[in-house]
């Protein structure tokens, strides 16, 4: 696909006029990318999303997604983009290929089309051994491959992803990425994914940008990301935690930055391998003696520490307690909802 | 654009595939189904088997002058008896009466329970992804309606087949033609209030507040109508709500069909209100689906 898959100008979501989940955010994606929304929770990723899937109205501002507008020609909008939720959504009650044909007729494909179709998609996935089982007996990794194939029975030109990986344990995830690249390659579509696991971001996307509090606060591809932060981290720890010698770090050549952190330096230094030894030298010739020493090549978890001043990892911690929380009310409410027999 | 000219241009593409996926989980568990079935049993044994009114003025030794002979009181309590249910029940029989009544009741539940579906599609992030599909928002709610109705009227069948098997007095110049005159009147009672329950829960995340207004509305839908009870012998005001109440009118069709000489023109006015019913709360339905089931 040629040209700019989803172009964003001023996009805001204002919700019971007060609360600002969106604020006029400005992204280009291009055809054929994989562009990646990081961010923690409740910086807006999703609410974005559901604005590009025109399920939600924005409140200001506009965007096109495949070149047609989400307000004004969305029934076009639906037709060329797929969707994966957060959520799964596939019904437990009906079986794996019930699921692909339901999605198929959703999109009023032809069933002759959409058999078909949906026997490709279940072998790229390698769900054929189970189409006939009811999604009830999934298990979570199987659920998610699942709602891959359900996305893909339009064969979208946009393929939106909302925390493709959330609640999946690390070898499930790992796989995930797998069959994410598989689809991305079969089909050659632009991918819209928001996340917030740093190393999937760092993985998958060709492009990314850093969402925090309904603003986009950094944007480009993992490298120059990684390269904007101007150099490689050092930490280091001397014996005597009281005594400030950050000064003294600081008039080594090729240091940048120097901050002290609960009695640990965190160094920003260019060329990482040669100027360690030489801050070394520097703080021994004073008569302190080095602890601890690290030397990081930054990563996007640097890069999100410096946009946003602080770790996502502290995010997570508490996105971590959420999810399983979400997940045991769901399990609940699939209980009641059989007993009420709907 | 590939995938355009494979998309039929039917607008109402995916309402049936989106009905057949909440019947699917209806008639695919067989709890459900069964307890379907065995609700209304219980209700039609107890209830009407219990309340054989008719058997009041039979059932019991009238104190009264020794002269007149013991048969001749027998033979008339039994004609009274007759004549009171006859003329306030418009049959002799209570049981017929109340089963008749079964059958509105049970289109009521299964409607009312409807909107607990919606709730859940929308908790559970369905809703999001079939938004998020070029489905007409106006399929997505009359897939709902049109699930509650199917499944409404296989139920009424499921009780009117076992009132057969109980006793049920059918009319002696029942037709065909009554039998699809009873399933339209429980149609359009049943897309009424679908439309209604399907409507409060559009916008609602709480399966809590659709569960509260349910038993709010069931027992009051249900006494304050015709459905088990005569509606003249109910005083003043209550017979002011049971004229209002949509119920009244279905049971009144269905009984008139089943077990009644038809009066066309009662007939004829039962239809014009549950048609009317039926059409105002469906077309709200469709046209607010627009407006309410995206934020």
């Amino acid at each position: 696909m040629n040209g700019d898959a989803i172009v964003v100008e001023g996009l805001t979501k204002v919700f019971n006029k007060n609360l600002v989940a969106v604020d006029h955010i400005d992204f280009t994606v291009k055809g054929g990318e994989i562009f990646g929304f990081l961010g923690p929770n409740g910086a807006g990723k999703t609410t974005t999303i559901n604005m590009l899937i025109t399920v939600l109205k924005p409140t200001e501002g506009k965007a096109t997604v495949c070149n047609y507008d989400i307000n004004k020609q969305s029934s076009e909008v639906r037709n060329c983009i797929g969707v994966v939720p957060q959520e799964y959504t596939a019904d437990e009650d009906l079986k794996g290929l019930e699921n692909i044909l339901l999605c198929a007729d959703l999109y009023g494909i032809p069933r002759d089309v959409s058999r078909k179709r949906a026997e490709e998609l279940l072998a790229l996935v390698e769900l054929t051994k189970f189409k006939d089982k009811q999604v009830a007996t999934y298990s979570g990794g199987m659920r998610r491959r699942l709602e891959l194939a359900c996305g893909l029975i339009n064969r979208p030109h946009v393929f939106f992803l909302d925390e493709p990986t959330l609640g999946l344990d690390v070898q499930t995830r790992a796989a995930t990425w797998n069959y994410i690249k598989l689809l991305k390659k079969e089909y050659a579509m632009t991918i819209f994914m928001t996340t917030h696991y740093l190393e999937e971001a760092d993985m998958l996307c060709d492009r990314v940008a850093i969402i925090d509090r309904g603003k986009i606060i950094a944007i480009g591809t993992p490298n120059d990301l990684k390269e904007s932060l101007g150099g490689d981290i050092m930490t280091l720890s001397i014996l005597n935690s009281k005594l400030d010698v950050s000064d003294l770090i600081k008039k080594v050549p090729r240091v940048k930055e120097v901050k002290k952190q609960d009695g640990t330096y965190r160094i920003k230094v260019e060329d990482g391998e040669e100027t360690a030894p030489t801050i070394i030298d520097a703080v021994r010739a004073e008569g302190h003696k080095v602890t601890r020493l690290s030397l990081t090549k930054p990563t996007l978890d640097e890069v999100y520490l410096e946009y946003t001043g602080r770790s996502i990892r502290e995010e997570e911690e508490s996105k971590e307690g959420f999810s399983s929380q979400r997940l045991a009310m769901r399990k609940a409410r699939g209980q009641r909802a059989r007993g009420f027999g709907h | 654009m590939t995938k355009n000219s494979s998309n039929s241009k039917n607008p109402l593409h995916g309402l049936w595939a989106l009905t057949n996926r909440d019947l699917k989980k209806w008639y695919k568990n067989p709890i459900i189904l069964m307890l379907g079935i065995v609700q209304p049993i219980i209700w039609m044994s107890l209830l009407g088997k219990a309340m054989n009114l008719g058997s009041m003025f039979t059932n019991f030794s009238p104190t009264l002058p020794p002269n007149i002979p013991q048969e001749q009181i027998a033979q008339v309590m039994s004609e009274l008896s007759k004549q009171a249910m006859t003329q306030i029940f418009g049959t002799a029989d209570y049981f017929s009466y109340m089963a008749v009544g079964m059958m509105s009741f049970v289109v009521m539940f299964t409607a009312m329970f409807s909107g607990m579906s919606m709730v859940f599609d929308r908790r559970l992030g369905f809703l999001n992804k079939v938004l998020s599909t070029p489905v007409a928002r106006g399929s997505i709610l009359m897939a709902k309606i049109l699930s509650a109705v199917i499944r409404a009227l296989v139920q009424a069948t499921i009780v009117l087949g076992i009132a057969y098997v109980l006793g049920l007095s059918v009319a002696a110049n029942f037709t065909i033609l009554n039998l699809l005159g009873v399933y339209a009147a429980l149609f359009l009672i049943s897309l009424g209030l679908s439309s209604i329950f399907i409507l409060i829960a559009i916008r609602s995340t709480k399966q809590e507040t659709q569960m509260a207004v349910v038993n709010l509305l069931n027992l009051p839908l249900m006494f304050a109508s015709n459905a088990l009870f005569p509606t003249s012998l109910m005083p003043e005001w209550l017979q002011m709500i049971t004229k209002i109440n949509p119920v009244t009118y279905a049971t009144d069709a269905t009984r008139q069909l089943i077990l009644y000489t038809v009066d066309m023109h009662q007939l004829a006015i039962d239809f014009l209100f549950l048609g009317a019913f039926a059409v105002v709360f469906s077309t709200i339905g469709i046209v607010l689906s627009w407006r309410y089931l995206s934020k």
